[in-house]
C-alpha cells in the first residue's frame, strides 16, 4: 500500500468543560478508503472527539483539516455542507414516514421548473426511483421504499439511516455505535453495509464498544485514552486483548511492536 | 463471504393501520347517517343537510389550523376564542369605526394571526409547553373579547362581512360560499402537506423532532410558522362566523375550542404528532355536525350528544395509543 492520502485530520484538539478536560491535545487522521474505528473507555474523550469532527462541538483549540485545507465547523450543518455525514445512535429516522421520505428528509428532490422550485413541490416519483437505485446500490434488500420506517426491523432502520448518509456524504461518514442494540444477524447486516460503503470509496469513521465488530470491520483502530490519542493499531497484527489493554492503560502503546501504526 | 446485507421486510399489520385510522371514522359516519336517516323523516332533507354543512363549516375551518398544530405534537386550546376575538375586531372596525369592510376583515385576520404568532414565539423561543401557552391564551383572548366588546353584541354588519353566508343553489340544496371556501381550504392544505417540502417537514417535526433537526430542518421555525398560520386560519373562520350569525358575538367560540380538537382526533390524527390526514379532520367535523343534527331531529337532548362525542373521542385516542404502542 503506497501511502494513501489523508482525507481528514485533526491536530492538537483541546476541549474543556469547566474543570473537566474532555480532549487534551488529541490528534486524529482518517485515510482515504478506510474504515477507521475509534475506541476508548468511558471518559476517554471518544464522543467529544467525534462531536468535534462532526461539527456538534466547537473545540477550544486545535485545527481540523479536510483534504489538506483547514475548516471551521460551527454546527453539524456546516460539517454536512463540507460533505461529512454523521449517523447518530438513535433518533436518526422519522418512524411514521416512508423510507424514501426519510432518505431525502430535509433534502427533498424538487420538481423541475421555476414555480415548482418556488413552492417547493417535491418530486415523489423521482425520490422513489432514486431511493430504489441507491438502496440496491448498497445491496440493502428492502422491497418497497413506500413502507414506513416503523415497519422495519432495528437493523433495517439503521440501514436506512446509514444509507441516507452514504447518499449525501462526499468526504466522510461518521457512525456512532451503529451496531449497538442489534441482534447478531442484524449487526452483521449493518457491518456488511459499512463495508459496501467503504468499497465505494467513501472513508468511514465508526465509534463502537463492540470489540469483535471493531476487529471484524476496521482497517485501522484509533485508541483514545485520557483525552488524547494513545495510538493507532493494525487489527491484523495486534490482538484484541492487547488493544483493550492499551485502551485501559494496562499496557503501553510501545509494547505493541510493529502492530502500532502511529504512537 | 459474509451474508449479503439483505433480509426480507417484515410483513406487518402496522402497514395497513394508516388506512384503518381513516376507515374507522368513515364507518362511524356511514353508520350514524344511516341510523338517523331511518329513525327520522327530516334528516335526509336538503334543508337539513345544508344546515349540517353550515354547522360543520366553522369547526372544519378551525380544525384545519388545529390539525396543523396537532401534527407538530402541539395543541391549541385557544382557537375558538381567538376566532371570536377576530370576529369582534372585524365587526367593531366596520360598524363602529366605519373602516371599509375589506380593511376591517384584514384587521380581524391580522389580530388572530398575531395571537398565533405569540403562541408560536412562547412555544419555540421561551420553550413553554403548548398546552400551557394556549390555555393561558384561552383566558386572555376570552377576557380581551369581552373587554373590547364591552360584552355587547355588534349588529348592523355590512354586507362584505356576510359574503360567505350567501348561497349557491344545487337543485333544492343550498350551499353557502363559506362551505365552498372550507372545502377549498382543506384541499389547499392537503396539497401543501402532501406535495411540498415544508409540508413533509411538518410531519417530520411532529414525528421525530430530533431526527428532523439533525437533517437540517429548522424545527423551531416550522413550529412558529404553524402556529402563526393557524392564527390566520382562525381569522378566516372569524369571517365565516360573522357571515353565519350576521353579528359580532362576544360569547362565540366557546364550544369550538374543544370541538375542533374532537374533530381532529375523530379524524384519526395522532395527538402524539406526525401522523394524520387533513381530510380526516373534515370527516371528524362532519361526524360532530351529523350527531348534533341527528339528535335534534330525534328530539334527544343535546346533553346526550356530548356524551356520545366524549365516548367517541376516548375511543379514537385509545386507537391512537394502541397504534403507537405497537410501533
Amino acid at each position: 500500500m503506497n501511502n494513501p492520502k489523508i482525507v481528514m485530520q485533526a491536530k492538537n484538539i483541546s476541549k474543556r468543560y469547566g474543570q473537566v478536560t474532555a480532549l487534551d491535545g488529541a490528534d486524529f487522521e482518517l485515510l482515504d478508503g478506510e474504515i477507521l474505528a475509534v475506541i476508548g473507555d468511558n471518559g476517554a474523550g471518544k464522543s467529544s472527539l467525534i462531536k468535534v469532527l462532526s461539527g456538534a462541538t466547537i473545540p477550544d483549540s486545535g485545527e481540523i483539516m479536510l483534504d489538506g485545507k483547514t475548516v471551521h465547523f460551527h454546527s453539524p450543518i456546516d460539517a454536512r455542507r463540507q460533505g461529512i455525514e454523521t449517523v447518530y445512535q438513535d433518533l436518526a429516522v422519522a418512524p411514521a414516514m416512508t423510507i424514501a421520505e426519510n432518505l431525502f428528509l430535509g433534502r427533498e428532490i424538487l420538481r423541475p421548473g421555476f414555480l415548482s422550485k418556488f413552492f417547493r413541490l417535491i418530486d415523489k416519483k423521482k425520490m422513489l426511483q432514486e431511493a430504489n437505485r441507491h438502496m440496491q446500490d448498497l445491496k440493502i434488500g428492502i422491497r418497497s421504499m413506500q413502507q414506513s420506517v416503523e415497519t422495519l426491523s432495528g437493523g433495517q432502520r439503521q440501514g436506512v439511516a446509514v444509507a441516507r448518509s452514504a447518499a449525501f456524504a462526499r468526504h466522510v461518514i461518521i457512525l456512532d455505535e451503529p451496531t449497538a442494540a442489534l441482534g447478531v444477524k442484524e449487526g452483521n447486516m449493518v457491518l456488511e453495509l459499512i463495508r459496501n460503503i467503504r468499497d465505494k470509496g467513501l472513508p468511514v469513521i465508526i465509534i463502537s464498544h463492540n470489540m469483535p465488530h471493531v476487529f471484524e470491520i476496521a482497517d485501522r483502530i484509533h485508541i483514545q485514552r485520557l483525552g488524547r490519542r494513545a495510538g493507532v493499531v493494525d487489527p491484523k497484527k495486534v490482538s484484541m486483548s492487547d488493544t483493550v489493554a492499551v485502551m485501559t492503560g494496562a499496557k503501553q502503546p510501545a509494547d505493541l511492536g510493529d502492530g502500532l501504526l502511529i504512537a | 463471504m459474509t451474508q449479503p446485507a439483505s433480509i426480507q421486510p417484515k410483513k406487518s399489520f402496522l402497514e395497513r393501520l394508516p388506512s384503518l385510522s381513516i376507515l374507522g371514522p368513515v364507518v362511524a359516519l356511514v353508520f350514524m347517517t344511516a341510523f338517523f336517516g331511518f329513525s327520522t323523516t327530516t334528516f335526509f332533507t336538503s334543508r337539513n343537510l345544508s344546515q349540517i354543512l353550515q354547522q360543520v363549516m366553522i369547526v372544519g375551518v378551525i380544525g384545519i389550523g388545529q390539525t396543523l398544530v396537532i401534527l407538530t405534537a402541539g395543541i391549541d386550546l385557544s382557537c375558538g376564542v381567538v376566532m371570536a376575538f377576530g370576529s369582534i375586531v372585524m365587526t367593531k372596525f366596520a360598524v363602529e369605526y366605519g373602516v371599509p369592510p375589506i380593511l376591517a376583515i384584514f384587521a380581524g385576520i391580522a389580530a388572530t394571526t398575531l395571537f398565533g404568532f405569540i403562541n408560536g414565539i412562547l412555544i419555540t423561543r421561551v420553550k413553554l409547553p403548548p398546552f400551557i401557552v394556549t390555555l393561558g391564551m384561552l383566558n386572555i383572548a376570552t377576557a380581551l373579547t369581552l373587554i373590547y366588546s364591552k360584552s355587547q353584541t355588534i349588529s348592523g354588519v355590512p354586507d362584505a362581512l356576510l359574503f360567505f353566508g350567501n348561497t349557491l343553489k344545487f337543485g333544492e340544496t343550498q350551499i353557502t360560499y363559506g362551505v365552498i371556501l372550507m372545502l377549498a381550504l382543506f384541499t389547499l392544505t392537503w396539497f401543501i402537506l402532501s406535495e411540498t417540502a415544508p409540508g413533509r417537514h411538518l410531519y417530520a417535526v411532529g414525528n421525530q423532532p430530533e431526527a428532523a433537526r439533525l437533517t437540517g430542518i429548522p424545527t423551531d421555525r416550522v413550529i412558529l410558522v404553524v402556529y402563526t398560520v393557524a392564527g390566520l386560519i382562525y381569522g378566516i373562520a372569524a369571517w365565516l362566523l360573522v357571515s353565519r350569525y350576521t353579528v359580532g358575538n362576544p360569547n362565540a367560540g366557546q364550544t369550538e375550542n374543544l370541538e375542533s380538537i374532537t374533530a381532529v382526533v375523530l379524524g384519526g390524527t395522532s395527538l402524539f404528532g406526525g401522523r394524520g390526514m387533513i381530510f380526516g379532520t373534515l370527516l371528524g367535523a362532519i361526524i360532530i355536525g351529523v350527531l348534533a343534527s341527528g339528535f335534534i331531529q330525534m328530539g334527544i337532548p343535546s346533553t346526550y350528544q356530548l356524551l356520545i362525542t366524549g365516548a367517541l373521542v376516548i375511543l379514537a385516542v385509545a386507537t391512537d395509543q394502541f397504534t403507537k404502542r405497537k410501533s
